[in-house]
């Protein structure tokens, strides 16, 4: 039976990354088309309790320890690759997220299999395994074989749906001892951002400011638009930078990620890193004064406008229209 | 006593020589004294410029000696204030007049007749003499009560001094001490006049007249009080010429000799310095040092200043002061120093802030006005260019530097993309750098990048195509020119820039440049060298204007309506261009209606010296192309703007939106009304 | 401190991209190159910990098109050294990479454990894998990546990890570590170009003659343009007309 497949799930604070759920519908597919089996491993400290949650996967296998909090990269590499070995899986999947960063290039180091990162796709390819990744923040696409569907790939959020990654099923759950390899890496602490007001992932109208909006004044023109339209102010990593909003209204890789019914989006000029954060969003309404900027890519409606010229008469029509209607 | 009974003569030391001889004496020996004290702080204050860097002075005398009759004998730039005007040529003058009279005086007595045995201050030259001083002595103390007035009543704003160099009672001892002079003068000549009464006393109009108030007294106590006014007066003359190098009466010498010794070089021309700029009062050169000494403290060059209009942390005048206050007292120690030895704080360690520099447009509307002829924009980007090797700015001003440097362009859009806006165009434009042209367009910056600017370029080029000039561009070579590059303070770069841009230039073949961008135009014509190569550089308006002039371009219709005329800063101000646009305004069959504050006076917008890179300034009172935009709905019947510079275009649409007079005013540059009346 | 900075140049996108005939790498005629993201962020790092606690800088980097600049660069902006490995590279991707320069900082003494490795914490054409654990891998020391905050601390280094939603972590770990720097606590400092003229004209990089023997782990089967996906409808007019547009799409879809 040719090698399984394996998701290391993601998580944070009591709660499954979207992430996984992603990679739960990927390997699904997968492990379908090759015939082969799917896990889970679920590490952490105390997690067992999320494991019902991974329902698309054939078992879970669940590693928790206290250390295991926020293992430093060697440690999940080296549990993984012990994981592999004992499970006979040989193609792992991981988040493209902060969380696993290093994990896949020290796994492919030990275990001397290809790592390919940024994977847009994957698709089994008679006895391989074919994965798409985008480089140069997805202006280049690139097909790369993994011979006998063997290797790590690290899964680019937002690329598969992660709907299609829940399941109502309960899988089987399996507590592994593993030896942890020890690291000089000591996790201290959670730095939580300073408590926000607003869950900005719960909110259904987003208006997102980035660096055109230019000063910290101009910020309450966004909040005056968002209160009328009876959602959220927000922002791109410029902007919390600067220190004009909290963390916690951050979108984008370091920061949350969105899918609102609305993200309205002013001045912002839709880097990666926050294109990740929000892309997914039904209706995206980007206004920006390049009509270069990459917004208007994953944007249904685009504005080549300066803002500051919109807010005002979109202010009025809302108006007009709430009043009328 | 009084010569023969017929002929009027001066009194030589009248009452003082015959009854109080050691006050003779001691007039002498004081005012020796007076005078070696004056010189040697004169010399200080020279000894302080010569320690600044060496910078040359371009000979031309004839020029010098004309400038200085019209601008320090006349006072030409104060002819804007009629009461300044007046006042001050009161003063001026009058003490000048009653200076020349002390010195006839002197020689009269300590020349001619101490050796020669004659006195010339006879006759009817002696009458005319006295006549002339005395209305001068009256004209100096009319002027100062003007002065007093002026400054303690009306309280102008300019007037207003928060750095003094000198001391904070200055200006009132140099009214004050003045005042008393000329009165005291006058007061001793009207107790001569009471007591020994001359036939010609009527020469003397003033005295004269004041002499009847004394005349009741007895003689004697007239010759007392004559002694008494008489030493006061003596001392209160000397004590103000020894005190002259120490006071704010010193800018007689140093505003003439900057007026004498000013940068006759093109204004436009910033003059080359070094990179890293100026950190101590010392890294100035003589000549700005010499400025700083010679300044007023009149508060023109406040008064004119956009950047302090708006209510930035920016004065010319209190920058120019806190320079001069660094010079005369001597550079401070640093501040919390970490090594033995004391450091010398840089002026930016308290004395001159980095917002306060970076609030400068380089409009030189302050240099303009200045009746000594400082040059404050020089200065500022002199200690805007420390403040670039530190690295202190905004990070919109880094963003833009490092796009300049790698992309040519401030917009960070890629150098190929330059000429992008050309592909809509029909007929296709030369290539520059391919074949030989005419005129060699460079566009500039904005005029290629900024989509709001765009098709105002393209218009100009069907314009120039109907003429039938012979133009090319040289597309993908060109790079910013570096006006603004020079004014932010990033010496480095101008020059990479300029030089890659000369290479191009180099290599094709053209007679003239014709640029859309006033900022360009300024740098390529003053600031690039083009060893006599005899290139000419216009500005599109100035082609314009030609082409309708020889009939290239024949209007197909007459346009009507009232518009007004903003002149851009670098274009006007700084090279003198403001007839060429209005006459193709008017050639058009427009009716133009000139604003309030134009040609050298105009009102920057507020982008320049690298301000359009920069981020807002919060809480600032009202942004200077929203003052522009007030200005022009304040003329009747006026609806429209007319501008000849990409980034007026940009400043004051954004200022019509937000002086909300949207739809009333409209802003449009002039090449789009030919190109409006090119249409058929 | 022993601070070593690695720095590489990538493709810069503000170019058009193009994939060359051979459909497996870019095209190369319009390509340039500039400093990887992050790098002016290791390297800001880097300067700000000398400045705070002493020691000094080195940056170094593969030879590749315009890397010289952001060498001299980077010694205008205050390194001590700059290291260029150069020889018959070819292509280059991250293990290779790592292998490369591994072998230098093992001679360059910075494998002990008293050399600060800096580094991006990830790079857009990383199909790979970064190069930062790999380097880590091999020098046996440890890596943490998308690292903000840098300070000594608890006998050897206190370093702060964004994970997602603002959520941050501390960690600490020995001075001989290698890391990934997402940003560095303050903005990348200028530096006037008259500066790095004078480091031109003053300084000089030194070379040091390297031979790449790891090929790719694997070949790229195919590179290609994705599809013109989805652009947004773009709507025209004026502002109350694109107002009163948007205001319609909102109703139609019941969000006002």
């Amino acid at each position: 039976m040719a090698d399984g497949i394996l998701i290391l799930a993601e998580h944070l604070k009591g709660e499954v990354a979207d992430i996984t759920f992603e990679m739960l519908a990927a390997g699904r597919r997968l492990a379908d088309a090759r015939g082969v089996s799917l896990r889970v491993a679920l590490v952490g400290n105390d997690v067992a309790s999320l494991a019902p949650r991974l329902g698309l996967a054939d078992e879970v296998l669940v590693v928790s320890a206290p250390s295991l909090e926020a293992p430093a990269a060697t440690t999940l590499a080296a549990l993984l690759k012990t994981l592999m070995e004992k499970e006979s899986a040989g193609l792992v999947l991981l988040g493209g997220t902060n969380a696993t960063m290093g994990v896949g290039s020290i796994l492919s180091a030990r275990t001397n299999l290809p790592f390919v990162s940024y994977c847009k796709d994957a698709k089994a390819d008679g006895a391989d395994v074919l994965v798409t990744s985008q480089l140069f923040g997805g202006k280049i696409l690139t097909d790369v074989r993994l011979p006998g569907g063997r290797g790590i790939v690290s899964v680019y959020p937002g690329s598969f749906p992660s709907d299609a990654g829940r399941s109502e099923k309960t899988p089987p759950v399996r507590s592994v001892e593993v030896p942890l390899e020890a690291s000089p890496v000591t996790f201290k602490a959670f730095i939580a951002p300073p408590a926000g007001d607003v869950d900005i992932t719960k909110q259904n109208i987003l208006v997102a400011v980035g660096r055109g909006i230019q000063t910290q004044d101009n910020i309450a023109l966004g909040e005056e638009l968002a209160a009328l339209l009876g959602g959220a102010v927000c922002g791109s990593r410029p902007v919390i930078d600067q220190g004009w909003l909290p963390m916690t209204r951050q979108v984008g890789k370091s920061g949350m990620t969105v899918k609102p019914r609305l993200y309205l989006a002013l001045g912002i000029s839709g880097a990666p890193e926050h294109q990740e954060g929000m892309k997914d969003s039904p209706m995206i309404i980007a206004v920006n004064t390049d009509p270069g900027a990459p917004i208007f890519d994953v944007a249904k409606y685009g504005v080549v406008m300066d803002l500051f010229e919109l807010v005002e008469p979109l202010k009025a029509a809302i108006q007009a229209r709430k009043a009328g209607a | 006593m009084t010569s023969g009974p017929l002929e009027p003569i001066r009194p030589i030391f009248w009452n003082i020589h015959e009854n109080y001889h050691w006050a003779e004496i001691s007039q002498y020996v004081l005012g020796i004294l007076a005078a070696l004290l004056f010189l040697w702080g004169v010399y200080r204050h020279f000894a302080r410029w010569r320690a600044g860097k060496p910078e040359a002075v371009l000979p031309a005398w004839p020029v010098r000696i004309r400038a200085f009759i019209q601008f320090a004998l006349l006072q030409g730039r104060l002819a804007s204030d009629r009461y300044a005007l007046t006042m001050h040529l009161a003063i001026f003058l009058g003490m000048c007049a009653l200076f020349i009279g002390t010195a006839l005086a002197t020689v009269d007595l300590d020349v001619t007749h101490l050796f020669f045995g004659f006195q010339f201050l006879r006759g009817d030259l002696y009458l005319g003499y006295k006549l002339v001083l005395d209305i001068f002595a009256a004209a100096l103390l009319v002027g100062l009560g003007l002065a007093f007035w002026r400054r303690y009543a009306l309280k102008p704003e300019r007037l207003k001094t928060l750095t003094h160099p000198t001391f904070p009672l200055d200006s009132f001892y140099l009214l004050a001490i003045l005042f008393l002079i000329g009165a005291t003068g006058l007061i001793t000549e009207a107790l001569r006049l009471a007591a020994s009464r001359p036939p010609w006393a009527n020469w003397s109009p003033v005295g004269n007249a004041l002499a009847v108030a004394f005349r009741p007294l007895p003689e004697s106590a007239l010759r007392s009080a004559h002694i008494g006014v008489w030493s006061a007066h003596g001392l209160l003359a000397f004590s103000f010429v020894a005190l002259v190098p120490q006071s704010k009466a010193f800018h007689m010498v140093s505003s003439a000799v900057s007026i004498f010794l000013r940068n006759l070089g093109a204004v436009g021309a910033l003059p080359a310095g070094d990179p890293a700029g100026v950190a101590t009062v010392r890294d100035f050169t003589w000549r700005q040092l010499l400025q700083f000494d010679a300044c007023t403290w009149c508060g023109r060059c406040q008064e004119q200043c956009p950047a302090h209009a708006s209510g930035m942390p920016l004065s010319p005048k209190d920058l120019v002061l806190k320079l001069d206050l660094q010079l005369i007292r001597g550079a401070k120690p640093a501040s919390g120093g970490n090594g033995a030895a004391a450091a010398v704080a840089t002026l930016h360690d308290g004395t001159v802030g980095t917002a306060e520099l970076w609030a400068c447009t380089t409009c030189r509307a302050c240099e303009q006005v200045c009746p000594v002829f400082i040059e404050q924009p020089r200065a500022i980007v002199d200690l805007r260019r420390h403040l670039v090797s530190q690295g202190t700015m905004d990070k919109t001003v880094q963003d833009a530097l490092n796009h300049l440097n790698r992309y040519g362009n401030s917009f960070g859009k890629s150098d190929r993309m330059r000429a992008k806006w050309t592909q809509p165009l029909a007929t296709k434009i030369k290539d520059a750098r391919k074949e030989p042209v005419e005129y060699l367009w460079f566009a500039g910056d904005y005029a290629s990048y900024d989509p709001r600017v765009e098709e105002i370029t393209r218009k100009t080029a069907e314009l120039f195509q109907l003429a039938g000039l012979d133009f090319g561009l040289l597309f993908e070579g060109e790079r910013n020119a570096g006006n603004d590059l020079r004014r932010v303070g990033e010496e480095g770069l101008f020059e990479v820039l300029r030089d890659k841009n000369l290479q191009v230039l180099g290599k094709a073949q053209f007679k003239s440049i014709v640029t859309t961008d006033p900022h360009t135009y300024n740098t390529l014509k003053n600031e690039y060298p083009w060893n006599g190569n005899g290139v000419t550089v216009l500005h599109h308006t100035e082609v314009l204007d030609r082409l309708l002039q020889e009939g290239r371009l024949t209007p197909k219709k007459r346009l009507t309506g009232r518009v007004t005329y903003h002149d851009p800063c670098y274009l006007g101000r700084y090279n003198g261009v403001y007839d060429p646009p209005r006459r193709v305004l008017t050639r058009l069959g427009l009716e133009l209606v000139e604003l309030p504050r134009n040609r050298d006076r105009s009102y920057c917008c507020g982008a320049g010296g690298g301000r359009i890179w920069m981020e807002d300034v919060p809480g600032i009172k009202e942004r200077p192309a929203e003052s522009r935009i007030r200005e022009v709905a304040g003329l009747s019947g006026v609806s429209t703007l007319v501008v000849s510079c990409p980034k007026d275009i940009a400043m004051f649409r954004d200022a019509v939106k937000t002086t909300d007079n949207e739809g009333k005013i409209v802003v449009k540059d002039l090449a789009e009304f030919v190109w409006e009346a090119m249409q058929g | 401190m022993d601070l070593f900075v690695l720095l590489k140049t990538v493709p810069d996108t503000v170019e058009e991209l193009t994939v060359a005939a051979d459909m497996k790498s870019l095209d190369p005629e319009w390509l340039r190159f500039k400093l990887s993201d992050s790098d002016e962020h290791a390297l800001e790092q880097a300067l700000l910990l000398k400045e705070k606690h002493g020691g000094r800088v080195t940056v170094v980097a593969l030879d590749a098109p315009e890397v010289e600049e952001a060498l001299f660069q980077a010694l205008a902006k205050g390194a001590d050294r700059a290291v260029k490995l150069t020889g018959e590279l070819g292509e280059v991707r991250s293990l290779a990479a790592a292998r490369l320069f591994a072998d230098f900082l093992k001679s360059a003494g910075a494998a002990g454990g008293d050399a600060l490795i800096l580094l991006r914490s990830q790079a857009i054409d990383d199909l790979e894998g970064e190069i930062g654990p790999f380097l880590a891998d091999l020098l046996g020391l440890p890596y943490l990546g998308v690292v903000v905050v840098v300070a000594p601390g608890d006998g050897g280094l206190v370093v702060t990890k964004e994970f997602t939603g603002g959520m941050r972590g501390e960690f600490s770990l020995p001075v001989g570590a290698v890391l990934g720097i997402q940003a560095a606590e303050k903005p990348p400092r200028y530096v006037p170009i008259a500066k790095v003229r004078t480091a031109m004209k003053s300084s000089t990089l030194e070379t040091v003659e390297v031979a790449s023997d790891s090929p790719a782990r694997f070949p790229i089967e195919k590179m290609y343009k994705p599809e013109a996906a989805g652009r947004a409808e773009m709507l025209e007019g004026s502002p109350e007309e694109v107002a009163n547009r948007l205001v319609d799409l909102l109703a139609n879809q019941s969000l006002i």
